[in-house]
């Protein structure tokens, strides 16, 4: 395995890159995909993830070659392949649906791309099998794709793509078919590939644990365009919008005003009480604001900073669910490990408190 | 127009795919030359005569009262059918899906519903003159009449009922089977009886699908040549008409105009069809029964309803049966035994039958795999990819489904006859062979691109671009991915057409010369002059090729299809 590695990971650029659709019901134009202008650097995992209909699938066919951007140049490595067809590109995509060949059995399925690029017969034989001991199916090679399991058929699909050894290896959803243990084996399983192989990687998902679990950088796109751009840390405790924020797990808004600043944090007045957090942004006293704060980095207690009173508090095996009311704001918490601590039932009064480096200011 | 570099890009791609812009052009030229361009020099030969643009040859044939007479019975025969054809075939298909019945009775029914794909278009004609006509093996022999005249509006509307309502009988069975019967569960369950569940569940759910079969059989029986031509007698339809017009009145400019007629009929019939009917039939019942549906096993309703299937069905069966058995007879209507061979000797004797028969099967062998490979190329066109011309390919195919054969033939003399435009260029395609295999693909063109299509709907669009995406051209994609996945719907296409050639007459009735003998020319105008027994002989040859055929592609499809390769799997 170790023989194997990617022969050249390409980058990719995204230049300015627009995809204008019409609505099939109004007859209007409308940007699928308006101004994506990023660089995806050689070797690294990223993901496209977002709501449906946010324009990741069709960023993805746009550098596979599917769909041709209606504005802007893509490039792979330093080539730009705006006018190239899917078949001269060197990119390999792994389908939602596996898209497998029914009539070929596994070694055929694998062999496809390698036949089209006329590769020796022994070379073919050693490099199937070798790509199928990497994807664990070693002794397949015979069988059918429709005598495989769902997961099987994943790693074929898999193989098939990495077989060729694309520039760029792209990803369509392609767990989504799986069943929710399988998912989680089979995205530990293509990033211990994709890192093996110092392969770079494009990968679509709506699923944010997914695309947490496996990625280098998150690209998280809304109706089109780039919300924010960032790894999985960044994203998850920096985001820069409330979409972001509430798309990537479970999130709280507190409001407030900036009372003080200080170099990279401030502090916020939230019903007449004084937190600190941190914060990159130039914000001046008296602005107003928004706290971004996960569940899980807050504290509750008999004392704190913030004045709660609990109106739910559910017991969820590994953590005890609260929400709280601060002010007017609900708040939601989830407190790890509650047997070990003091449970609050609904309508006991509490305090919140929390790490300023855990807050973020919006 | 920011829309423009994608639509720019897209072009261009296309340029880079040499192949599959040859194919495309071919295929635009292949369509308007064939298709498009007869039915167009029709409307300029009838709008531009002598004396410039008029309506003159309109009004000329309009005053004929030939004419007049011709489009009330085309219109009458049509609407009749039509009706009787639908109800027929929903009974039919209701008591397939509903009743509980016998396996013999299904046999019966699978029996019924192949015999007219088989068959030659006239093969009832026959029967219905040699069994109830004036020597009338039943009409003499079994009840005594004499004069029984079965030419005419009824004979023609027995026949085509008998023919066409086994399509009907298909369509509505696909339909019912789609009906989830937890709806009708629901009904019974709040107090409905079953009469009430059909009237309120059954019946509203399939009306759009009655109303798109009664307009199938109405085209299929207005664009019917051979049926009107044998059992018409007197009485003419549009399609015989304009046969008579051409070949006996030698009023090529009134021919022209009147297929014009029949034309605008046909297409105003199945616009309605296609862009209404057909897409209410799909809103109302989409997707698959949820389970099976509990069978009706009521003796009181299922005897009669079965007995009354069976009967209808034996009856269908023997009218198909009489050709071959009346080619055996020494003379129809006189001498009935002993049963002798001598009219198939005398098909090869006497009337040239090896060459008719020759000439007919060549022909068609040709035709047929240039038709089911056109029909594949165009459904994986319209079906898999995206590019500016597809629109027409499409539109034009399907059109070509709506174009009386007849009214295709006369464009093709008029449009080839003279060349292109009447300037001799292309005229030495007129009276060759050539031309009639390109009648032949064209005929069955359509028949083979809906098939493929609905077959290729099936395949994941990615599994295709899965292929492309490694590095395949598009040739490459289509003969190691697409074909291969479709070999069994290639086969049956294959056969399809093949069949469809073979029996062909209407179109080719118009164009074919001398130095061609086809049998479906020979049967008609034998039956024409009355000799039935060699028209017979002649028919029952055609239908053991056609079923041979049939026979042939089930047993490549059962032995080395892919669905076998894969089914072993499971």
């Amino acid at each position: 395995m170790s023989a194997m590695r990617a022969k050249q990971p390409k980058g990719v650029r995204l230049d300015h890159i627009s995809k204008i659709y019409k609505d099939p019901k109004t007859g209007k134009d409308f940007y699928a995909v308006h101004d994506v202008d990023l660089t995806i650097e050689p070797g690294t995992f990223v993901t496209l993830l977002g709501p449906s209909g946010c324009g990741k699938t069709t960023t993805l066919r746009m550098i596979a070659g599917f769909e041709s951007p209606d504005e802007g140049e893509i490039y792979l490595g330093c080539e730009p392949i705006n006018a190239l067809t899917p078949n001269k590109r060197d990119t390999a995509m792994v389908f939602q649906s596996y898209a497998l060949f029914p009539h070929y059995n596994v070694f055929d399925n694998v062999a496809y791309g390698l036949r089209l690029r006329k590769t020796p017969k022994g070379e073919i034989q050693q490099r199937v099998t070798e790509i199928l001991k990497l994807v664990e199916l070693s002794g397949m090679e015979q069988r059918m794709t429709n005598q495989l399991s769902g997961g099987q058929q994943q790693r074929v699909a898999l193989a098939r793509a990495l077989v060729v050894e694309p520039g760029v290896l792209l990803f369509d959803e392609p767990l989504s078919n799986l069943d929710a243990k399988l998912r989680v084996q089979m995205r530990t399983e293509i990033r211990r590939i994709q890192q093996a192989l110092g392969i770079t990687a494009i990968y679509v998902t709506h699923d944010q644990s997914e695309a947490m679990a496996i990625s280098d950088n998150i690209i998280l796109m809304k109706k089109g365009v780039v919300a924010q751009m960032g790894s999985p840390t960044e994203i998850y405790y920096h985001p820069n919008s409330e979409f972001v924020a509430d798309f990537i797990g479970e999130c709280n808004f507190l409001k407030g005003r900036v009372s003080a600043v200080r170099s990279g944090e401030a502090d916020v007045s939230i019903d007449g009480v004084d937190v600190t957090v941190v914060t990159d942004k130039a914000v001046k006293v008296g602005d107003e604001g928004e706290i971004v704060l996960r569940p899980e980095a807050i504290v509750i207690g008999d004392e704190g900073t913030l004045p709660c009173r609990v109106e739910l508090s559910c017991f969820m095996g590994s953590y005890q669910n609260y929400h709280v009311r601060v002010g007017d704001t609900l708040v939601k918490i989830t407190d790890n490990c509650p047997i070990s601590k003091k449970v609050f039932n609904v309508g006991d009064r509490a305090w919140l408190s929390f790490d300023r480096i855990c807050a973020h200011l919006l | 127009m920011a829309s423009s570099q994608g639509a720019a890009l897209d072009r261009k791609k296309l340029m880079a795919d040499p192949i599959m812009m040859t194919t495309i052009v071919l295929l635009i030229a292949f369509l308007t030359l064939f298709i498009l361009y007869p039915l167009a020099i029709l409307l300029v030969d009838s709008l531009y005569g002598a004396n410039g643009l008029s309506l003159e040859t309109f009004k000329r044939i309009f005053q004929m009262h030939t004419f007049r007479h011709a489009i009330t019975n085309t219109l009458k025969v049509g609407f009749v059918v039509g009706i009787l054809s639908t109800l027929i075939g929903l009974l039919f298909a209701y008591v397939e899906v509903y009743v509980r019945m016998r396996k013999v009775v299904g046999g019966l029914f699978k029996v019924v519903s192949m015999l007219p794909v088989v068959s030659p278009p006239f093969v009832l004609s026959l029967s219905m003159i040699m069994l109830f006509g004036k020597a009338g093996l039943i009409t003499r022999f079994v009840l005594g009449i004499y004069d029984n005249n079965i030419y005419g509006y009824w004979g023609i509307v027995i026949v085509q009922t008998l023919t066409f309502f086994p399509v009907c009988y298909m369509m509505m069975k696909g339909l019912l089977k789609n009906i989830d019967p937890s709806m009708e569960e629901a009904a019974r369950d709040m107090g409905a009886s079953r009469w009430k569940v059909f009237t309120t569940v059954t019946l509203p759910l399939l009306l759009p699908g009655l109303g798109n079969a009664f307009l199938v059989t109405f085209i299929e029986s207005i664009a019917d040549f051979a049926n009107p031509m044998i059992i018409g007698g007197s009485y003419d339809t549009l399609a015989t008409t304009i046969y008579l017009q051409i070949t006996g009145a030698m009023d090529k400019q009134g021919a022209a105009a009147m297929a014009v007629v029949l034309l605008c009929i046909t297409l105003a019939m199945f616009a309605v069809q296609k862009y209404y009917l057909e897409r209410k039939t799909a809103a109302t019942l989409t997707g698959k029964a949820s389970r099976a549906r509990m069978l009706i096993e009521d003796k009181s309703v299922t005897i009669p309803l079965t007995a009354l299937c069976a009967l209808a069905a034996v009856f269908v069966i023997m009218m198909y049966i009489c050709v071959p058995i009346g080619a055996l007879f020494p003379t129809w209507g006189y001498k009935f035994t002993p049963l002798t061979f001598k009219w198939f000797q005398q098909v090869f004797t006497r009337y040239r039958g090896l060459k008719a028969f020759r000439d007919s099967f060549v022909l068609s062998l040709i035709a047929s795999p240039i038709t089911a490979l056109l029909s594949m190329i165009i459904s994986y066109l319209v079906v898999k990819r995206n590019f500016k011309s597809k629109g027409f390919i499409e539109a034009v195919s399907i059109l070509a489904m709506a174009v009386p054969g007849t009214v295709l033939g006369v464009g093709y003399i008029r449009g080839f006859a003279n060349g292109l435009f009447h300037t001799g260029i292309l005229s030495g395609l007129y009276g060759t062979g050539l031309i009639l295999i390109i009648v032949f693909v064209v005929r069955s063109l359509p028949t083979g691109t809906r098939s493929g299509i609905s077959a290729l709907r099936q395949i994941d669009k990615s599994i295709e671009e899965s292929a492309y995406d490694m590095g395949a051209d598009s040739l490459k994609v289509f003969t190691s991915v697409t074909l291969p996945l479709i070999k069994d719907s290639f086969l049956s296409g294959l056969v399809t057409a093949f069949v469809r050639s073979i029996t062909a007459i209407s179109a080719i009735i118009l164009l074919v010369t001398p130095s061609y003998l086809l049998i479906t020319v020979q049967i008609n105008e034998f039956a024409e002059k009355g000799a039935y027994s060699i028209a017979c002989a002649f028919a029952t040859i055609l239908i053991l090729i056609t079923y041979g055929a049939v026979l042939l592609m089930n047993f490549f499809i059962k032995h080395f299809g892919t669905s076998r390769k894969i089914k072993e799997a499971e």
